[in-house]
């Protein structure tokens, strides 16, 4: 897992983790690369991560990963990414297709809910809290 | 005196509080009023660990995190 300050460098990571994982006799290789959209008259996307917990949430899914012979990648954004670059890649591989396919996608939705990143919206070089979009963590409101 | 942060959007620094467990927490947050809205939606880790139950002990080197609804990618 691999945090990075503004945007991704695609190329270099896409090749750097290619190149690990080629000659380790996985049959399948899937990357999940994340780019920004034009929408909602952003000029791009910003975020905190919480590194602690962030660990911790990925450690557990490369266990799970471990169990099923596979391995998980991730790369993700801190601070601005501006409009059209890659704030998030993840990627599985595995010895065959079903399970980097199944993985894959468990891994992103789970992602989106649990790992402790939150979002902005760069407006006007503002950062708004992407809230509507956000999702709560599991016990959520425990000292309301 | 057990720290609390306030992660991501919640936007303030940390304080430092002296208390037994999570209710006294609870209980000291009740009236401001600008963190009742926070504590709504947010999740609670003690020392890193997401916790459900509001009973739990606080000893004076723990830290306590306060984490706001979330949106990686």
């Amino acid at each position: 897992m691999e945090l990075h300050r503004g945007p991704l460098n695609v190329d270099e990571i896409t090749n750097r983790w290619y190149g690990k994982l080629k000659d380790k006799n996985y049959g399948a290789y899937i990357p999940f690369i994340g780019i920004v959209r034009d929408e909602n008259k952003i000029s791009g996307l910003s975020f905190d991560i919480y590194e602690p917990i962030l660990n911790s949430w990925f450690k557990a899914w490369q266990e799970k990963a471990k169990n099923k012979d596979s391995y998980l990648l991730m790369a993700h954004s801190i601070g601005d990414v501006p409009n059209h670059c890659s704030s998030y890649m993840s990627a599985v591989a595995s010895p065959h297709r079903v399970e980097a396919l199944k993985m894959i996608s468990s891994f992103v939705e789970d992602f989106k809910v649990s790992a402790p990143i939150w979002k902005y919206d760069l407006i006007n070089k503002e950062r708004v809290y992407a809230k509507k979009r956000s999702t709560a963590l599991k016990g959520a409101g425990l000292l309301k | 005196m057990a720290k609390v942060e306030f992660l991501g959007p919640i936007n303030r620094e940390s304080i430092h509080v002296d208390i037994k467990n999570l209710n006294d927490l609870k209980e000291m947050f009740k009236h401001d009023n600008e963190l009742v809205e926070w504590l709504e939606i947010c999740a609670v880790a003690v020392n890193d660990t997401l916790v459900s139950s509001i009973d739990i002990k606080i000893g004076k080197s723990d830290k306590i995190s306060l984490l706001p609804p979330v949106c990686g990618g």
